[in-house]
């Protein structure tokens, strides 16, 4: 079977609130040097997803991710939990884009790829919230598409998908090749093995260029955008926190559930 | 190239009832219409879709188009896709706006690619420029540690609106508007994806969306039983319960008590939130609430920022007490 998995490097998007600082002239968001990026929570699930139906399907996974200034060791763990090849779309012209010029660039790569069963990603990258992406690659590609997975088995050409919905899921099945993005529920990343790290050092990621897939460069980056963002800012708190005190906890919340009262909240 | 005019909504019909989000988004398409000098249309699918276009019409629509064929009866993408499109097509709307539901999530994103139109998904706010005429589309990133306001470049402009974010209007049943029913022609065989079955992970007592009080644990509850005593309280202030995303992760509780950017979104009027630090992701589900209560042992924890209440202490200590006073409270 072969497997493609899309990820994206990003900023820790648990990093404490107050550590982001936002360059209003840029419209740029920072964390501090020393929080490391990290590939996006839910694209290490869709990862997770990969590796279970080679686990008991075989086969290859390719990831791919575009982007700029990789850290290695980051981007490098896909190879370390057991992808088989990384594909990076590196270029400054790849900078600047949103969910349409992202898309067709990823969507470009995998035409390059060629060969695919199933796309993974991840339900949302978990900077911009978006979930946008997947849903772009499956049209450019004319794939059907199922989002929100939490767990995903294949039985000949038939995947069958259980997808997180409201007050609980939905059984799903869709056909191969068919592209799907996967939600936390479906479960960690497993760990990285030293054996898996040296499997990866052994492995040179390929890097494309915007010529290497043959996009056009007017449909890249922030040329092929079709939003404008005019404003990135922090949301105002104008709560004042009451903390309620006691000779102990135990009397803390007897004044509390007091003071609740007096503000007719009980 | 015809012109594009007016807001089309697209509806949802959950448990036989209009979904709440459907609600706001008539109230909010009802202002940026008004705004516009523009007519606001909405589009509902299923069967028996009627009553329910009456009564969209009592929350400010001026225009109903029903589409009724059993096999729209549940979301399934593919017909889905195919239906809103061919009706997007027909209006040739300047807004078209959903709710960012399981629905809204898969269906948006695929229609804006198929359409090559901007979706902005899980707005806030939204309002026209007076200027430009152009739809300002306000939306939480980095999950909800930053605001940002986009426009988008193509027709017409797509979003999605994040639930409890907007207010739906006052029902007011003399309002006049158009009921249209449209063929929606479906071709069963462009059906890729299929829904094959609806598993119902049903939790008894009030749902956490429509509780006055909630109740919510983290992580630093410590497991499964600790939660009881959330639910004693919950139960006493007849609220519900819910639970951050590793207390879910962790299986200490189903996934439809999940608050937050990924889970469920709440609006109660008292949120109290106990051992969890307020994380910008679960905020993203509460910070509607009117009045957030926390109990941390951590004083520089987050939740105090966002909350008008608190104690600072462990949990294990505070809420025997604070459960047996709330018991004498209410008995007086
Ligand atoms: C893209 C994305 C989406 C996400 N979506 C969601 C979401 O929808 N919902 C969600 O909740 N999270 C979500 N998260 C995760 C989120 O970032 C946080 O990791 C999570 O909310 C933390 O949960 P917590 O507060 O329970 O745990 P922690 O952050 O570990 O906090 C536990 C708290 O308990 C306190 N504590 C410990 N012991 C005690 C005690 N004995 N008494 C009192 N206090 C105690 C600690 O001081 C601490 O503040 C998302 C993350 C990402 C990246
Ligand atoms: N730059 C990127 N490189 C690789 N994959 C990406 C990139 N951006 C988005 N994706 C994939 O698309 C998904 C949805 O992204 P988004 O629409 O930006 O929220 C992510 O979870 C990834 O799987």
């Amino acid at each position: 079977m072969e497997l493609i998995v899309c990820l994206k490097q990003i900023l820790d998007p648990e990093a404490p609130p107050d550590s982001y600082t936002i360059d209003q002239e840029a419209n740029r968001i920072f964390l501090p040097p020393e929080i490391a990026p990290v590939i996006s929570t839910f694209d290490e699930t869709a990862l997770e997803a990969a590796l279970r139906l080679k686990d008991t399907h075989g086969g290859r996974i390719t990831a791919l991710s575009m982007g700029n200034k990789f850290v290695s060791d980051v981007i490098k763990k896909a190879l370390a939990v057991g992808a088989d090849e990384l594909i990076l779309l590196e270029d400054v012209s790849f900078e600047g884009g949103d969910a349409w010029s992202t898309a067709y660039a990823l969507a470009e790569a995998i035409k390059k790829i060629g060969r695919y069963d199933i796309i993974f990603c991840g339900r949302q990258a978990a900077d911009w919230d978006s979930g946008l992406v997947g849903a772009g690659i499956a049209e450019l590609l004319g794939l059907p598409s199922v989002t929100l997975a939490k767990k995903v088995d294949i039985t000949d050409k038939t995947v069958t998908v259980e997808r997180v919905a409201g007050d609980g899921f939905e059984i799903v099945k869709v056909p191969i090749p068919c592209l799907i993005t996967v939600s936390n529920e479906l479960g960690e990343l497993r760990l990285v093995r030293l054996k898996g790290v040296r499997r990866a050092e052994k492995i040179q990621p390929t890097v494309w260029k915007p010529e290497d897939i043959g996009a056009d460069p007017s449909r890249i980056g922030s040329r092929g955008r079709l939003t404008t963002l005019h404003k990135l800012f922090k949301p105002v708190k104008e709560t004042q926190c009451e903390i309620i005190e006691g000779e102990d906890v135990a009397e803390a919340a007897v004044n509390l559930t007091l003071r609740l009262r007096e503000a007719k909240l009980l | 190239m015809t012109e594009h005019k007016g807001v089309l909504i697209i509806g949802e019909i959950i448990e036989e009832n209009l979904a709440a989000v459907t609600l706001e988004l008539l109230g909010c398409g009802r202002t940026l219409a008004d705004k516009l000098g523009e007519r606001l249309s909405g589009l509902l699918m299923g069967s028996d879709t009627r009553p329910h276009a009456s009564k969209a019409i009592a929350y400010g629509a001026d225009k109903i188009y029903i589409m009724e064929d059993p096999l729209l009866e549940d979301y399934q993408s593919d017909l889905y896709l195919a239906a809103v499109e061919k009706m997007v097509r027909r209006v040739m709307p300047k807004i078209v706006l959903m709710g960012q539901t399981p629905m809204g999530r898969d269906l948006a994103p695929r229609l804006g690619f198929r359409m090559h139109a901007a979706v902005l998904m899980d707005c806030v706010e939204l309002d026209i420029d007076t200027q430009t005429g152009r739809l300002l589309q306000v939306r939480p990133v980095y999950g909800g540690n930053a605001r940002a306001v986009f426009t988008s470049e193509t027709r017409p402009q797509m979003a999605t609106v994040r639930s409890k974010a907007m207010s739906p209007l006052e029902r007011n049943s003399s309002r006049k508007g158009d009921i249209i029913e449209i063929k929606p022609e479906i071709d069963p065989s462009a059906m890729r994806t299929k829904l094959l079955e609806k598993v119902k992970e049903e939790v008894a007592g009030i749902k956490i969306e429509d509780a006055a009080i909630l109740v919510t644990g983290g992580r630093g509850i410590g497991g499964p039983e600790g939660f009881e005593q959330l639910e004693d309280l919950a139960g006493l202030l007849k609220g519900a319960v819910g639970a951050t995303r590793p207390v879910v992760d962790s299986g200490w509780c189903p996934t439809s008590r999940q608050i937050g950017l990924t889970g469920k979104v709440v609006a109660p009027d008292l949120y109290i939130a106990v051992a969890l630090s307020g994380s910008s992701q679960h905020m993203a589900g509460c910070s509607g609430a009117k009045h957030i209560v926390a109990i941390n042992s951590d004083p520089q924890a987050n939740i105090f920022r966002e909350a008008s209440f608190g104690i600072v202490g462990d949990w294990k200590k505070a809420l025997p007490s604070f459960i047996e006073k709330v018991r004498e409270l209410l008995k007086e």
